[in-house]
């Protein structure tokens, strides 16, 4: 386990964070990104945050100071804040102190988590989250594996226990020419989305490659590298087989 | 001389069902909009495009561009000294204008100024290929002195070596100073009959008063306003219009204002000829015309279309450095819309719309210099449609309503960029900037220029430690900040003596009360890099390099120091410091007709030809590389987003900064969401959160950096493609090839 013993202050592996708008969760955003990550999605935009070590140290407590100084500045455009990552859900404890952190700010939160380790998120953290980003790759158990190197199933679990606690939920679902657009593929994940019960939005995010350059600079193969985006129709296909089953879709 | 006309019979009638009695007796046109004016809460639905009219006239200046472009000039007269009357009227297109009147015969054709000075005249003109003519080349060089002649008269061997240097740059020595807003709209309200009895009665008062220089002067310059609102009255006729007394309709409030306006612009070639705040004045005018049934939204449109057209074409003959110092062909035709009234109404009204919607029937430009005053409290529509048309068009900037409402009131107008003013109560001598990052490299080496090793500020003793210490910069620092103040502010006491003695702005003040209050509008380049080097000294090390003479002419950084820009205490703080001294030792000199001194934290453009005359900075900046614009952090060392960026600078306090503090926001369309609406919103909400901590002036671009490369490649397939940068917009293809780098490397806030 990468998560310190429960007497000293929560810290966590941290990438960065950020101001973002619009794209981390509604509004204007605080946005952690934290570091480390199990799966090895073959499209990833931040190959950076895979592992551990590549971050930095940091106690929740000090971001949340950090956000601090946003709060007014967030209150009036709209927004709040949001944990992302790599997979924030690695380190448990620390989301758990920055989403409590956030919300005793008077902030909005949100988790954005692919669910593979929804298992962590204990009742407490999810009592601080108002809003789970969830990527929902695929539907297609093999082609999930293909996909991130791990398991479906884990994700969907952890997806129908938000929607039984009514947490909110924005789902993401890139479309990956070749390989996430088949027909039954995004029609599952369209039926699955549906049957939550809280999913707000769904996001449909076509491919794009502007993660090149950090895999060049990383040193590693960019697996879609040769993988065209998808075109407007096929996107707008694919929205459409979503908004079919009732969902609200972008 | 042709028929007058007249769109109604009397003009007794002209104040028909208007309400309010303290706006009869006095010129107060505030107090006519409080009275009449009809605020608009709704949204942009109800907005009508382009009537084939107006795209047709549009279309023919249109064609006249890409020569004009080319050539840098369309057309000049170089035999006419510049006047309000000097000129024969001028059409684009008689019998297709609603709103007629030109700076000179023809569209596009330039006017020469020598008033200002007789050099920039003649080497603007031969730039162009132009030949002066020998007989008004006589007449200014022999017969009439001018502002220039004047300034060099009088300027010290020490403000020439720092103007030289350029620590000190921009100056309006030899140009006009311009940020003076005539109160264009008492032209409509009373026609000029009842402004000429109003100056006579002010001038009237003096005569008991001494005779002192302050009051002969006054007395001089009254007189001189009247003669030009008499002109005003002979340019008005010779377009077949009386403008003696009120205008009876909207069109006439537009052209009567319009020829307010035009008689500015055809006699003064100021650096900012901003326009005030009309759009709510009109819209009283048209919601009467509404009403009455004399016009319908789509023709209510139509003349502000019309009279947009007009504004557009605003042109002044200057050089092509003057241009590239500037970018483009700036005017400065600043309109200011929106805002909240003192009594809590928002001053939006439907023309608000109106003028924001000419962006769309016309086209993005960067004229008129459309200004939004923005506060949380304006109306969710009015925001909406501003955000659109940013998203849109790049071509507003906006300017925080709460904290210039408390100081300048609600009839306040942006001149230039950012300079608030009470309109018709209050203008600015402007002061152009001096150079912060400049002045702590003569602190470091003693006065000596770190680019020609010349000695500009004498008397001061190099800093010869091998690693920069922070206290004893700062404290040199100071030192060359009290010689830097003093150099200025003797500079812009000589400039604006000379400005009034020589080419007094006797049209834009003639639409003033006549005890206006002065400003002297100081300002700062380079702020972000004189914070980051002293941030840079503070927190990480930095080794001196020096030449044989012992000059330091680079810096060695070792670690890491915090930027400006990040929302980090540890650098905003200095950069706060840097304000409020430089302001504090500026007021230490008695400005020139006791105005008060403010300052601003704005380069326009000038950002890239200051970081050319400037050398390596001790923050790691390289010689001749641009400072960033205005307030903003350096290009590239924001890294925690546009919001914190922008909290950096809203730190910069207003207060120590009345004159304006610039950012320049670019941000790709995909940085404000992922659907048309969430961008929307949440660019109003940037807005809003902007100003509710404190920001003042944002300059939106919504822009990705692969159009600003194409355009680059192909700008004939941009010819409208316009960019905001330190408060004003230029058309991108306009720019130097290293001013479009420049803008091409600054921050873009991305989605990651
Ligand atoms: S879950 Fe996210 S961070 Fe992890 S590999 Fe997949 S895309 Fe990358």
């Amino acid at each position: 386990m990468t998560d310190v013993p429960t007497h000293l202050p929560p810290m966590g592996a941290v990438n960065s964070w950020d101001l973002s708008t619009g794209v981390d969760g509604p509004g204007t955003r605080f946005v952690v990104f934290t570091q480390g990550c199990p799966l090895r999605c073959l499209y990833c935009s931040n190959p950076e945050t895979w592992h551990m070590r590549g971050g930095f140290r940091c106690r929740a407590d000090s971001l949340v100071a950090q956000a601090r100084s946003y709060v007014p500045f967030i209150a009036a455009a709209g927004g709040g804040a949001t944990v992302s990552g790599g997979e924030p859900l690695l380190q448990p404890r620390f989301v758990s102190a920055l989403l409590h952190g956030f919300k005793s700010l008077g902030l909005h939160t949100a988790l954005d988590t692919s669910g593979f380790l929804g298992a962590r998120a204990d009742d407490h953290l999810l009592a601080a989250t108002d809003l789970v980003l969830l990527d929902l790759k695929s539907w297609d158990r093999s082609l999930y594996r293909r996909l991130t190197s791990v398991e479906l199933d884990p994700t969907l679990t952890f997806a129908r226990r938000l929607g039984k606690l009514g947490i909110p939920i924005h789902v993401r679902f890139v479309l990956v020419p070749g390989l996430t657009d088949d027909p039954a593929n995004v029609d599952g994940v369209a039926a699955f989305t549906a049957s939550l019960g809280s999913v707000e939005r769904v996001d449909v995010l076509p491919l794009h490659k502007l993660a090149l350059a950090k895999y060049e600079k990383l040193g590693i193969p960019y697996p879609v590298a040769d993988t065209p985006t998808p075109s407007r129709e096929q996107v707008d296909d694919v929205r459409e087989r979503f908004a079919a089953v009732g969902l609200n879709v972008v | 001389m042709t028929a007058l006309t007249q769109d109604q019979g009397t003009r007794v009638e002209a104040w028909d069902g208007f309400q309010g009695e303290a706006w009869r007796d006095t010129i107060d046109v505030r107090a006519f909009i409080q009275a009449n004016y009809t605020p608009y809460t709704g949204d942009s639905s109800f907005l009508a495009g382009p009537t084939a009219r107006t795209t047709a006239l549009w279309d023919r200046l249109r064609a006249m561009f890409p020569v004009e472009r080319e050539r840098g000039i369309y057309d000049v007269d170089s035999h006419t000294p510049a006047g309000i009357t000097a000129h024969a009227p001028g059409y684009i297109d008689r019998e297709h204008e609603l709103i007629v009147g030109l700076q000179t015969d023809a569209p596009l054709k330039r006017a020469i100024m020598p008033y200002g000075g007789w050099r920039l005249v003649a080497k603007s003109l031969e730039a162009y290929g132009v030949e002066s003519d020998p007989r008004v080349a006589e007449i200014f060089t022999k017969y009439r002195k001018t502002h220039n002649d004047g300034v060099f008269d009088a300027y010290t061997p020490r403000i020439r070596a720092a103007r030289a240097a350029g620590i000190i740059t921009g100056l309006p020595d030899a140009y006009g100073r311009g940020r003076i807003i005539g109160d264009y709209r008492r032209v409509a309200l009373y026609g000029v009959d009842r402004l000429i009895q109003a100056k006579y009665a002010e001038k009237a008062e003096l005569d008991e008063r001494w005779a002192d220089e302050d009051t002969i002067r006054l007395r001089e310059e009254l007189a001189e306003q009247i003669s030009a609102l008499r002109e005003l009255k002979e340019m008005a006729a010779s377009y077949g219009y009386d403008i003696s007394g009120p205008a009876g309709t909207a069109r006439e409030a537009i052209q009567w204002l319009y020829f307010g306006y035009l008689a500015a612009v055809k006699e003064q070639n100021g650096a900012a000829m901003s326009l005030g705040r009309t759009s709510t004045f009109l819209d009283v005018y048209l919601e009467r015309d509404l009403a009455s049934g004399l016009h319908s939204e789509e023709s209510a449109q139509e003349l502000i279309d019309d009279f947009v057209i007009k504004l557009r074409i605003v042109r002044f003959l200057r050089t092509p450095e003057y241009d590239q110092l500037f970018s483009g062909d700036p005017t400065w035709v600043t309109e200011s819309i929106g805002g909240m009234g003192e009594d809590g109404r928002t001053l939006v009204t439907r023309t608000s719309f109106r003028f924001l919607q000419t962006l769309y029937n016309l086209g993005p430009a960067p004229e008129p210099n459309l200004t939004v005053f923005w506060s949380a409290r304006l109306p969710q529509g009015f925001k909406e449609f501003c955000a659109q048309v940013s998203i849109d068009t790049s071509s507003i900037q906006y300017e925080s309503d709460e904290l210039m409402r408390p100081k300048t009131g609600d009839d306040t107008a942006i001149a230039c960029c950012v300079s608030a003013m009470t309109v018709g109560r209050q203008m600015q001598f402007f002061a152009a900037r001096a150079n912060l990052a400049k002045a702590l490299l003569y602190a470091i080496n003693g006065g000596r220029d770190e680019t020609t090793g010349e000695t500009v500020a004498e008397g001061f003793a190099p800093i010869t430690a091998e690693y920069l210490d922070h206290a004893e910069l700062d404290a040199a620092l100071d030192r060359m900040m009290d010689w830097l103040a003093e150099t200025y502010v003797h500079a812009l006491n000589v400039i604006h003596y000379m400005h009034d003695k020589y080419a007094y702005e006797r049209m834009e003040m003639a639409l003033h009360d006549r005890d206006v209050e002065r400003t002297l509008g100081c300002g700062i380049a380079g702020l972000a890099v004189a914070a980051d080097s002293l941030s840079a000294a503070k927190y990480a090390r930095v080794k001196v390099i020096r030449d044989e003479t012992g000059l330091a002419v680079d810096y060695e950084i070792q670690g890491q120091y915090p930027a400006y820009g990040n929302n980090d205490e540890r650098a905003d703080a200095i950069a706060v410091g840097l304000v409020e001294r430089f302001m504090t030792k500026v007021r230490e000199y008695p400005a020139y007709r006791n105005a008060r001194h403010t300052q601003s934290v704005l380069t326009i453009t000038s950002n890239v030809v200051y970081g050319h005359l400037t050398g390596n900075t001790p923050d790691g900046r390289r010689a001749g590389q641009p400072f960033s614009p205005g307030a903003n952090p350096m290009n590239g060392r924001d890294g925690h987003g546009l919001v914190a960026a922008a909290m950096s600078v809203a730190k910069l306090p207003y207060e120590q900064a009345e004159d304006g503090i610039s950012l320049t926001a670019t941000i790709t369309p995909g940085g404000l969401g992922r659907t048309e609406a969430d961008r929307v919103r949440n660019l109003a909400g940037i807005l809003d959160g902007y100003v509710a901590s404190g920001g003042f002036h944002m300059n939106v671009n919504v822009l990705d950096r692969a159009t600003l490369e194409d355009a680059m490649e192909h700008p004939e397939n941009y010819p409208q493609l316009t960019v905001r940068v330190s408060g004003y917009a230029v058309n991108f293809t306009r720019l130097t090839r290293e001013q479009q780098l420049d803008v091409i490397s600054r921050t873009f806030h991305e989605s990651p």
